[in-house]
């Protein structure tokens, strides 16, 4: 997924990777890209984790783990990095979900049940500022329930965000009509797709 | 010749009343003024409204500070992390309020308020449950929600160097919320790692000018949250 999502983004393009999947992203950079990492609490051209000793508890990511710095990087503060996200710099943003609905609606901040504690962090800004979302995650969560749907039951991050699904299953675009089917992962098929989708799925556009 | 210096973290801090508004700088430890926010639990003041942008790791620093029952309300963007314990379960036994603010509209809400201007329009939570009750306007066919700007009475505040005057740097990712919070609160009070004579700082290098500080404590060895947290370590 993350593979196929590096895939996708182009060459010197400003990205803001989300926590856990998304970070993945970083490792499968194609060949002759290069990509300028964002991240929201402060710093362009992130580079990897540090080797271990290295670390330095002033030099994080907005996971809050260490990170260093690539050549040609920088450091401001939060007013100028959401200035970033906020005013459209930002070219892509990869992010993890709850939820997606067929028009591109988000979920992927809280479950809104009673006991939960609300924590939205740079979510909504971030998909409401940067020019092309992405998401990352498994087709289903663990106990089989459909995460890509008609409406999303969760609380809203953003309506009409999404551009894109990478899933354990497929790639789905969100279009106008709905889902659309981009590619299928080796040995899945339309079907076993539709099936854990529970949403209608456009099947792929047959070349003319 | 201006000459900012405080000598004690005590003597910084010991005006703020009880029922003060007070934002405190950092994104979780890295620009937590930890020596700072430990004085204001010595002092004690009550009924604080705390800005941050989370509410603290472990039994130290803002956690600290929320666990001595000296926080009424929190606003922030994310207040719950991997070593965030305290704020939850108050949170969860109805003890302590929470406005939760998306991290860019709490970012920009303070640079408003220290900039003066009361209000501003942002497409951020438009159309989900934090965008409930906000007045919203249509500008050239996007939908926008009206955010307020947020003022202080006091900031805490990590730098990296200071100068007596109040001119100061910050370290990498360090600086976050800090330069912010410097310009919305009406007496900023700064913990620098260390304090230089006026002119040390090249004024092409200075990110916050001396006219948003009030107080500076040098403390030379600052806290390592991380290093207390996996000692176990509270305070006080």
């Amino acid at each position: 997924m993350a593979q196929l999502a590096a895939s996708d983004i182009p060459d010197r393009s400003y990205v803001n990777l989300g926590i856990g999947l998304p970070e993945l992203v970083a490792k499968y950079v194609p060949k002759g890209r290069e990509f300028i990492y964002h991240t929201e609490n402060g710093l362009l051209g992130m580079g990897p984790a540090p080797e271990l000793g290295e670390e330095d508890p002033e030099l994080i990511n907005a996971g809050k783990k260490p990170v260093t710095t690539n050549p040609g990087a920088s450091f401001f503060h939060h007013g100028d990095s959401f200035a970033m996200i906020r005013g459209g710099h930002i070219d892509v943003c990869v992010l993890g979900a709850m939820q997606v609905s067929q028009q591109g609606d988000l979920a992927n901040w809280s479950t809104g049940t009673p006991d939960a504690i609300p924590a939205v962090g740079g979510a909504m800004d971030l998909i409401a500022g940067v020019k092309t979302i992405y998401v990352i995650t498994q087709h289903t969560t663990k106990n089989g329930t459909p995460k890509l749907l008609e409406q999303c039951t969760y609380p809203l991050t953003g309506k009409g965000v999404v551009t894109r699904v990478y899933s354990n299953l497929a790639i789905i675009d969100v279009t106008s009509r709905g889902f659309q089917l981009r590619q299928l992962a080796p040995g899945i098929t339309f079907q076993e797709v539709s099936d854990r989708t529970k949403a209608s799925l456009m099947p792929l556009e047959q070349e003319p | 010749m201006i000459d900012k210096q405080v000598i004690s973290t005590a003597l910084a801090v010991a005006d703020i009343p009880d029922g003060a508004c007070v934002m405190i700088g950092g994104f979780g430890e890295a620009g937590s003024p930890t020596e700072l926010i430990h004085a204001l639990i010595d002092q004690g003041a009550k009924n604080l409204t705390i800005i941050n942008n989370n509410t603290g790791n472990g039994e130290i620093g803002l956690a600290a500070l929320i666990g001595n029952g000296q926080v009424k309300k929190m606003i922030c963007s994310y207040p719950r992390s991997r070593h965030s314990k305290i704020f939850p379960e108050l949170y969860r036994a109805g003890k302590i309020e929470l406005e939760l603010v998306p991290q860019g509209t709490l970012a920009e809400r303070i640079r408003a308020g220290g900039a003066g201007i009361p209000a501003f329009y942002t497409a951020t939570t438009v159309g989900t449950q934090l965008a409930d009750g906000k007045e919203t306007r249509t500008i050239d066919g996007r939908d926008y929600v009206l955010e307020y700007g947020l003022q202080a009475d006091y900031a805490l505040i990590k730098c990296e160097y200071a100068d007596l005057t109040g001119n100061l740097t910050y370290n990498k990712t360090a600086r976050n919320f800090n330069p912010l919070m410097c310009m919305a609160a009406n007496i900023t009070i700064v913990q620098a790692r260390k304090l230089v004579g006026p002119g040390a700082i090249d004024p092409e290098h200075v990110i916050t000018p001396n006219i948003f500080v009030d107080h500076i404590v040098e403390i030379s060895t600052p806290l390592i949250e991380a290093d207390l947290i996996a000692e176990n370590r509270r305070y006080p």
